[in-house]
């Protein structure tokens, strides 16, 4: 197996163009873009990685990054990790599902926990949260809702259902409603060192 | 209340109509709470969706928000009939970014866990799949039978016979007594008694060759591309195991083969698995005649153990992955340099194989999606984390 420096070297050769830098023990690839062609290569070439192990998302708040590991399972060689970083705004990837269709249901998570949009997927949706659901639940500076405490939109739609709410959880859910805010729990803070 | 009017997908012309059904989510043959939309043409099925997340707690998240040592038993709820596996999976991953070596009495206690827990796996999924055979749970109860033995074991050694929590990183928390070594042994001697029984039951029984043989057949070149691992893909007749391509912990150091299938259905899945608790069985037999005598934990680790929220691993990421009874089993956890991570990732084998699961069941009876889905082994704790 080659180290990875030797690995960078060999996939900028092969393909003009794309530049890759040395993040740890991995290839961070600059343009999300080249992510297909370079994906193809090292599937296709000698290297023979035919096995996407592992696609998953994580947030570094300035920008978002989709990781891969790469694998060959018939030289039994590996892992080459491979990391694509887009914006948090508009977050887009292109999918390896037509390459890997073992990134189908990975790159699915990665979009659900992260709202990573991969481009191409042939079947982008929610896949443990529920359709409808609001926000990235895995990003850093998401703020969970507080389930105990009922906002305006739920006392409405429970008395739409006929049924009758409380009248302080109801004047609770007005004031909230009033000053703007909306029902947050608390965030576990940092553990204290002993 | 308003009035809601259904309309019939076709209604007035001849045509032949689809209907599309839920199984379960409560249902006794998705294994939990899973659910999937089925369309059916007549009794075959023309497409099936998967519905997930009824199980989600989003366990990564958790795991961010606490210590590293703290998550060690939230492991264990992952797939909740391997705690052992699980475990054995996150502690090399955290070893890997702090660096901890770890003894060699804990490398043997582990594989010898480890294999363990495949007999518990294999054996208790084997009964579930006759059970969505329609052999109502008499093979069930041969098979709990036998787990029950090794969980008498797992609580002796860790406390708890299904939420072991047994790891730790740099070794394991508690030792070994030769009395439970003997016991083992003692298992290992009736072990492959039982599995000549249970073998003469179901093998080469005729309903059960029926049912499985060329059902949900599982093409190799779609295994490996679709990263389906473990028992399943061995079953495709792809020659990898974890086990022997990584050679992590100590598993270069026994004598074992990787039994593998011809054409990748139903029964090639049920016979890999009967072939490789033999497999364990001799891995175990090895690991219980040489386990050596030392030390259990790695000193680096030995203070973290009273203080886990002052182990601060440095600044880095590392992948580690174990051969767990379902497949691979991956861990992901990147470090910031305090004392929670900044991210930590498991890949579940029950999830990832069941991308294909829609493949296997185009054209196939209703009856037989429902054995398809208890062949590839699904645990909803680990699918839905």
């Amino acid at each position: 197996m080659l180290s990875t420096a030797d690995l960078k070297t060999k996939i900028e050769a092969a393909i003009p163009g794309t530049t890759l830098k040395l993040v740890r023990e991995s290839l961070l690839l600059e343009n999300p873009n080249d992510l297909l062609k370079v994906a193809r290569f090292l599937k296709e070439s000698d290297l023979g990685l035919d096995y996407l192990s592992s696609v998953t998302g994580a947030d570094y708040l300035t920008y978002l990054e989709s990781v891969y590991h790469f694998y060959s399972m018939a030289q039994k060689s590996g892992p080459v990790v491979l990391r694509v970083r887009t914006d948090r705004q508009n977050p887009q990837i292109p999918s390896l599902t037509a390459l890997y269709r073992g990134a189908e249901f990975q790159e699915r998570e990665a979009y659900d926990m992260y709202g990573i949009v991969y481009e191409g997927h042939p079947d982008l949706r929610r896949v443990f949260m529920w359709e409808g659901f609001e926000g990235w639940p895995m990003r850093k500076d998401y703020q969970q809702e507080d389930s105990e405490t009922l906002e305006m939109a739920d006392v409405a739609w429970l008395e739409n259902q006929g049924v009758k709410v409380p009248e302080p959880i109801k004047a609770k859910a007005e004031e909230l409603e009033k000053q703007g805010k909306r029902a947050l729990a608390q965030k576990p803070g940092q553990p204290e060192p002993q | 209340m308003t009035e809601k009017t259904f309309s019939l997908h076709g209604a007035g012309d001849m045509d032949t109509q689809t209907l599309e059904i839920n199984i379960g989510p409560q249902h006794p043959s998705t294994h939990g709470v899973f659910r999937m939309n089925v369309v059916l043409d007549g009794e075959t099925i023309v497409s099936l969706k998967p519905v997930m997340g009824y199980l989600h707690r989003n366990h990564e998240q958790i795991a961010e928000n606490m210590s590293y040592t703290g998550s060690m038993p939230y492991t264990d709820r992952l797939d909740y009939f391997n705690s052992m596996s699980n475990n054995f999976g996150y502690a090399m991953a955290v070893e890997k970014l702090a660096n901890i070596e770890v003894p060699e009495r804990a490398h043997y206690i582990r594989i010898i866990m480890a294999e363990l827990t495949r007999l518990v796996n294999h054996v208790s999924v084997i009964g579930f799949l006759l059970n969505d055979l329609g052999a109502f749970f008499t093979p069930v109860l041969y098979a709990f039978r036998e787990r029950e033995k090794i969980l008498d074991i797992f609580e002796e050694v860790a406390g708890a016979r299904m939420m072991c929590n047994y790891l730790r990183f740099g070794g394991v928390k508690y030792d070994l007594s030769p009395e439970v070594l003997a016991r083992i042994a003692g298992i290992l001697k009736k072990f492959p008694k039982f599995l000549e029984e249970f073998e003469t039951l179901l093998t080469k029984n005729e309903i059960l060759c029926m049912r499985c043989q060329n059902v949900g057949v599982l093409p190799a070149e779609l295994a490996v591309s679709a990263s389906v691992t473990g028992p399943m893909l061995r079953a495709s007749g792809v020659n990898y195991d974890i086990r022997k391509a990584d050679n992590y912990s100590l598993y270069e150091r026994f004598k074992f083969r990787v039994p593998l299938g011809q054409k990748g259905d139903v029964y090639d899945r049920y016979y890999v698995r009967i072939l490789e608790m033999r497999e364990s069985l001799k891995i175990l037999e090895q690991a219980v005649k040489e386990i050596p005598a030392g030390d259990i934990m790695s000193k680096k680790m030995v203070p973290f153990l009273k203080s886990p929220r002052n182990f601060k691993p440095p600044v880095g990421e590392a992948y580690a992955r174990v051969e767990a009874p379902k497949g691979e089993l991956g861990y992901y956890v990147v470090s910031d340099g305090t004392a929670q991570p900044w991210r930590y990732h498991v890949r579940a084998p029950s999830f990832i194989n069941l991308t294909i699961l829609e493949d296997l069941c185009i054209g196939q009876k209703v009856a037989d999606a429902i054995i398809i889905l208890g062949s590839v082994d699904i645990v909803l704790g680990e699918l839905d984390r």
